[in-house]
């Protein structure tokens, strides 16, 4: 299998979609002639032309509901919001339009498209370049949303959502892009080369949506985490020492309860994890998942980590991104508790 | 030093109590302006975009160069056909507003006095063209001849609902019959259409997508986004400005801002754009026809600004006596479209004042039929429920696995 970024993978995912589906189009800021600012889609258009992978004007709106009346007309768009911080424009298009389209005209109508971000913080972008706002899609219903954590699911991953015929957004963490970041923003970057989960297969495969991933097993608590954040957990595991089972969404909505509950009920403690801000955010959510299904066998109370909830600094990024070292302190309190 | 500068406000033509003033509104007279090409570029369409197309003069003649383009399409049967259509769409308009105050069904939208745009333009449209309408373009379904059951059903919400009571009353939706699923939210089905239009283009398959809009909500951001990118891929997309002078409460001002007509923001954007009188069947026909045969021909997107007035309430919930003069209607200088084609009719020995009340009496005497026989499945004063776990069904393609559990829940 030949080793990939996330960056090469999710191209190729795009890539592979263009060529096998005549309807798939691909599009966005800077996303034609020149590739994408993180070269996403580079030599995509040079390959398939410019009906299938084009520039577009800097209107998010308009990106998102010009992909409505194509996929209601048989297309199969895959757009790009240039980061996760520049959605907002469009996310009434997306929360009141394509989320509904299917529900609101009985199935006449629907909204195959893809849309994808990429998001979170780790690059020094400041607060409109940094922001996680998976909670905000994970809302609206009929949507699904999706974040991988390395280049196999990402591709597999991706493929999946444009085969899908709902709409999905598609969350990118910039800062595993070019490589596994585990929080240590001081030492090497190290690339995708080294890594299990940076090779993939060259061709069409599928890892499927709405089913999460053992990252690690372990007996002594769960962690919940995804995105950059599984990556964190694991070298926080790996410099604690403590057994966790660190559980990998890869899908948010919908969500695998079934893995999360089977391993919660085997540990007894749970941890859950985010880049985002803090009140109301995904974490909210499996907490009162997990509360209500695992009660009776929790054996301390589910503790959160989190970016804190202010908007995200520019030179204070480390001091914000949650790290290794809160984890370790979260897995520590939950096993003494 | 005192600052100088003053805001302004815009003002209405009228409000209750003071007489109507439309002065603000220069109206060309009839058959002034010649039929362009259908290529016409931009550079040459400023007298379109700020002047009127009008076929009926004010005595009910049709004249002038767009009277002679119409050709067979204005023969006696085909706006015989038009009268029909809006003598129906008032009929249905009339009585589901009267169902709406009897308390069986929770809303009503009303299209009266612009009757004529959609029931024309619909006529010139192709199977597999697509609208994008608003609340008010119901008339469009008038005009594709869709099935008036399903027309009622949707308000009634019932088990003749195609959309399962889902959707507020007239937010219709077929793609059989072109009329895209209506959303609430105003503005942001404008671009869809381009979107719609674009995939048309890159499928070859030879339809075009008509955006519509109410003036009020050119305001929106998405117009702008739906003419920019129309400017930028022209592709076959109509893009429809219904100006009604109206905005529930606000008048047309505070979306117009300065002196430029709607049709003249199109040409800002390089988009040819035409205003045309929408009361007036006649030049509703042959503008559609010459603005859809401009589409469908590869020539790029086309504006058109309907002249118009929004005669009834903005909605069953609004009274608009605490607004505007009860006289504004009355005062409208483009008159109503029924009796501007009846008129034309009768001048044309097509039509008389004898058929004209046995046509209004066959119409109401249809929609009362249908009607009777839809609320026979259920009113909101004789409700049949729907079972409740149809709420959770098409939300996603399969029904995953938290709203399985939710529908347990339900008990259903
Ligand atoms: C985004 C949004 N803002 C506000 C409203 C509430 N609203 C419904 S209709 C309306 C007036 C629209 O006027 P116009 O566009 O002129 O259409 P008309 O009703 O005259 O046909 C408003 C403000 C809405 N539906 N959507
Ligand atoms: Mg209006």
């Amino acid at each position: 299998m030949p080793s990939m970024t996330m960056i090469e993978a999710i191209r190729s995912a795009m890539d592979i979609m263009l060529e096998r589906d005549n309807r798939t189009v691909i599009y966005g800021e800077d996303v034609g002639y020149f590739g994408g600012v993180f070269r996403c889609t580079a030599g995509l258009q040079e390959k398939y032309g410019q009906e299938r992978v084009f520039d577009t004007p800097i209107n998010e709106s308009a990106i998102v509901g010009m992909a409505i009346g194509m996929a209601a007309h048989g297309m199969r768009p895959c757009v790009e919001m240039q980061f996760a911080d520049y959605m907002f424009p469009a996310f009434d298009q997306i929360s009141q339009e394509a989320a509904r389209i299917r529900h609101r005209s009985n199935g006449d109508f629907t909204c195959p498209i893809v849309i994808r971000m990429p998001t979170g913080g780790g690059i020094f972008g400041g607060q409109t370049h940094s922001q996680s706002p998976e909670a905000l899609f994970t809302h609206v219903a009929g949507l699904k949303v999706v974040q991988p954590s390395n280049p196999y699911d990402a591709k597999g991953l991706l493929i999946s959502a444009m085969e899908d015929t709902d709409p999905v957004i598609f969350l990118e963490p910039k800062r595993l892009y070019n490589g596994p970041f585990g929080g240590d923003h001081s030492g090497q970057a190290i690339g995708w080369k080294q890594h299990p989960k940076g090779k993939a297969p060259a061709g069409h495969y599928r890892v499927p949506l709405g089913k999460a991933n053992i990252s690690r097993p372990g007996n002594d608590v769960t962690v919940l985490a995804y995105g950059t954040m599984v990556h964190v957990a694991e070298a926080a595991v790996k410099a604690c020492g403590i057994d966790a089972e660190i559980i990998d969404l890869r899908t948010l909505l919908p969500l695998d309860l079934e893995t999360i509950v089977t391993s919660v009920k085997k540990t007894g403690r749970c941890v859950v994890l985010h880049e985002a801000t803090r009140t109301s955010g995904f974490g909210a959510e499996l907490i009162a998942e997990v509360q209500e299904a695992c009660f009776y066998h929790l054996e301390a109370p589910i503790v959160r980590v989190t970016g804190w909830d202010a908007p995200y600094p520019h030179a204070q990024e480390w001091d914000y991104f949650p790290g290794p070292e809160r984890v370790t302190k979260a897995l520590q309190q939950t096993l003494e508790a | 030093m005192t600052q100088t500068a003053k805001l302004s406000f815009p003002h209405p033509p009228s409000r209750p109590g003071v007489t109507p003033d439309f002065s603000y509104l220069k109206i060309p007279k009839a058959g002034t302006l010649a039929v362009p090409d259908v290529k016409m570029s931009v550079e040459d369409a400023a007298p379109y975009a700020h002047g009127l197309i009008r076929v009926l003069d004010g005595k009910g003649k049709a004249v002038g160069p767009w009277a002679k383009y119409l050709g067979d399409t204005g023969s006696a049967e085909i706006l015989r056909r038009g009268l029909r259509d809006m003598l129906m769409m008032r009929a249905i308009d009339k009585r589901l507003q009267i169902a709406q105050r009897q308390g069986k069904t929770s809303f009503y939208i009303q299209c009266t006095g612009e009757e004529a745009i959609g029931c024309g333009f619909a006529r010139m449209l192709s199977k597999g063209d697509m609208n994008f309408p608003t609340y008010r373009q119901q008339s469009l379904l008038v005009g594709s001849d869709y099935p008036l059951e399903l027309m009622i059903g949707q308000v009634y919400s019932n088990s003749m609902d195609p959309l399962k009571g889902r959707q507020l009353p007239v937010l219709h939706s077929s793609r059989e019959y072109g009329y895209f699923t209506v959303s609430g939210n105003l503005g942001t089905q404008y671009v869809q259409a381009v979107g719609w239009a674009m995939a048309a283009a890159l499928m070859k398959d030879d339809g075009i997508a008509a955006g519509w809009i109410g003036d009020g909500a050119t305001a929106s951001n998405d117009f702008h986004g739906a003419l920019l990118t129309a400017s930028v891929y022209k592709p076959p997309v109509i893009l429809n400005v219904v100006n009604n002078q109206w905005a529930i409460s606000s008048c047309t001002g505070f979306a117009g801002g300065g002196k430029a007509t709607y049709a003249e923001r199109g040409l800002g954007y390089g988009i040819p754009s035409i205003r045309v009188d929408g009361n007036d069947y006649l030049a509703v026909l042959a503008a559609s026809k010459w603005a859809i045969d401009r589409a469908r021909g590869g020539d790029g997107p086309i504006l058109i600004e309907w002249l118009t007035y929004r005669a009834a309430a903005h909605s069953s919930s609004d009274d608009p006596s605490v607004y505007r003069s009860k006289r504004e209607a009355a005062a409208w200088p483009l008159g109503d479209p029924v009796e501007r084609l009846k008129t034309h009719l009768i001048l044309k020995d097509a039509w008389s004042q004898e058929r004209h009340v046995q046509a209004e009496a066959e119409v109401l005497d249809e929609v009362r039929t249908v009607q009777k026989e839809v609320e026979s499945h259920g009113t909101f004063v004789d409700p049949r429920p729907m079972p409740p776990a149809d709420i959770l069904r098409d939300v996603y393609a399969e029904m995953p696995e938290h709203l399985r559990r939710q529908r347990q829940q339900m008990g259903s």
